[in-house]
């Protein structure tokens, strides 16, 4: 019996519109491509980074922003022995919860370390720029242990 | 208050690979089974029906609208859908039999996993340009917090193990687990970190399945001269979407539903918790205050079988049947969505 013809289409999964990510979302990204990070202070004061748009409290539209440092410690950690395809590194990383220094609430981001051993809570740990930066969450590489001042 | 009365429950097994079975097929026996129990030939014999299910495990936009085929909805039905775990549609169908536009509804859930990438397809529900663009994935979130429960001194690993193995020593009584077995507390902690702190044990299973129940006003349920439980009270509450504003080591959210719903009210005999992970069944326990006369998942919960979009029906319908059994007089059910117990739903069900 022959191999009946198999009819192909390229597809590729797209939208046909942009949008803007706002005076929030947008300030924080763009200050990433320019190797800043910046954080939003809510109501109760507290420093929040990545910034976010509304208090989740008390609902409040936030816009104070505040630099914050580029090296911090880590709050939590996942060490991750077998990456998954989308994920950043193709070798043994950390996910990681990392307050910056000058911030109250920690952001989520990867570590890289050689094993689980290096890293602790409490380490501090510092960012590594993506040799490009486009204004995406991703401008920030990663972090790793922070080289002592 | 029109009371509101559960009459039947019926769920899948729950299989790590469902194969070539789609979402119509999964779910249709168990709408069978559902109806079989309550004396109803089809669709047609409930006023509502209200669906659960996620379009990312399917890949396709509108892929629920599919799950409506297994209903036969000739002549038209009045239904409705939630992307979100069919607890929430049980919720949705309470309301709308409150409001007195139906006495009796039909709620479905299902979810085949198998064939996508599971924590990486349920990365793409966290925020979608802080974390997201990342693939931060949702074992790596709660190996996070339960990182943060050992820290501080709150659980050790042989609290997450004992969880494990008391889950699996359960689920041998219940037909449609996937994992059970008896297991020694000392064998799971002697097994390697998979997302450290968490091993494998600690983190559901993948599983494809459905499940499915049937409300309905106490009036109806008496019509139809079925066994009943009755529902004294739901409730649901969410927490921030940024993870580190929350206490992850706490659930405020479940805390909250829990009065809202009226567990405090009555003894609690039995609770059925939605805890994908080990360390959170503790955590949820702990929120509830929930003590030594509350048997906690006696259907061996999610750890034994997790079906997306379904477990927290599931978690409904297994209370029930121990009321209906008669093994429990009043319980809670309880279940979550999102990252870390985000969003959590209790609902209070007693003996009529």
């Amino acid at each position: 019996m022959s191999q009946p013809e198999v009819l192909t289409q390229a597809f590729e999964l797209g939208f046909t519109y942009t949008r803007s990510t706002g005076p929030v979302v947008g300030r924080f990204l763009t200050e990433l491509r320019d190797r800043r990070i910046f954080g939003i202070k809510g109501s109760d004061g507290r420093v929040i980074v990545p910034p976010m748009e509304y208090d989740p409290v008390t609902a409040e539209e936030l816009s104070e922003f505040v630099e914050v440092g580029q090296q911090g410690e880590i709050v939590s950690f996942a060490w991750v022995k077998e990456p998954r395809a989308a994920h950043p590194f193709d070798r043994p990383f950390a996910w990681a919860m990392i307050k910056l220094d000058g911030a109250d609430v920690a952001m989520i981001h990867c570590v890289a370390a050689q094993s689980e051993g290096e890293l602790a809570t409490g380490a501090r740990v510092q960012a590594v720029w993506a040799d490009e930066t486009r204004g995406f969450i991703t401008d920030i590489r990663c972090f790793e242990l922070a080289q002592e001042n | 208050m029109q009371q509101i009365a559960i009459v039947g429950y019926q769920q899948s097994d729950c299989v790590s690979w469902a194969g070539a079975t789609n979402e119509v097929e999964l779910i249709m026996p168990v709408l069978r089974r559902v109806f079989d129990q309550v004396g109803l030939a089809n669709a047609q014999d409930v006023d509502f029906v209200c669906s659960g299910s996620c379009d990312y495990l399917q890949g396709a936009a509108f892929a629920f609208v599919a799950g409506v085929d297994a209903l036969g909805a000739v002549p038209p039905i009045k239904e409705s859908h939630v992307e979100m775990d069919a607890a929430w549609a049980l919720y949705e169908s309470m309301l709308k039999i409150r409001m007195g536009h139906a006495k009796s509804a039909l709620i479905y859930g299902f979810g085949k996993s198998s064939p996508g990438e599971l924590p990486i397809v349920l990365s793409q529900q966290l925020d979608p340009y802080y974390l997201a663009p990342q693939w931060v994935d949702t074992i790596s979130l709660a190996a996070m917090q339960a990182r943060l429960m050992l820290d501080q001194g709150l659980i050790t690993e042989r609290d997450m193990a004992e969880v494990v193995a008391r889950s699996r020593g359960n689920a041998l009584n219940n037909p449609h687990a996937q994992l059970s077995g008896d297991i020694a507390v000392d064998e799971l902690l002697a097994q390697e970190t998979y997302v450290s702190p968490l091993r494998k044990s600690d983190c559901p299973p993948v599983s494809d399945g459905a499940s499915a129940v049937i409300i309905c006003t106490v009036e109806q349920a008496i019509e139809w001269g079925v066994p009943y439980a009755i529902i004294s009270g739901i409730d649901h509450r969410i927490e921030s979407h940024n993870l580190a504003m929350r206490d992850l080591t706490d659930s405020v959210s479940t805390r909250q539903a829990a009065q809202g719903a009226g567990m405090a009210d009555g003894s609690v005999d039995v609770a059925e918790l939605y805890a994908p992970f080990s360390h959170q069944e503790i955590i949820l326990t702990r929120a509830l205050g929930l003590g030594e006369n509350t048997q906690v998942n006696p259907s061996g919960g999610v750890l034994a079988g997790n079906l997306m979009m379904a477990s927290g029906l599931s978690r409904i319908g297994e209370l029930f049947n121990r009321i209906t059994s008669g093994e429990a007089r009043r319980g809670i059910a309880h279940a979550t969505s999102g990252p870390c117990l985000q969003h959590n739903l209790v609902t209070v069900v007693e003996s009529a």
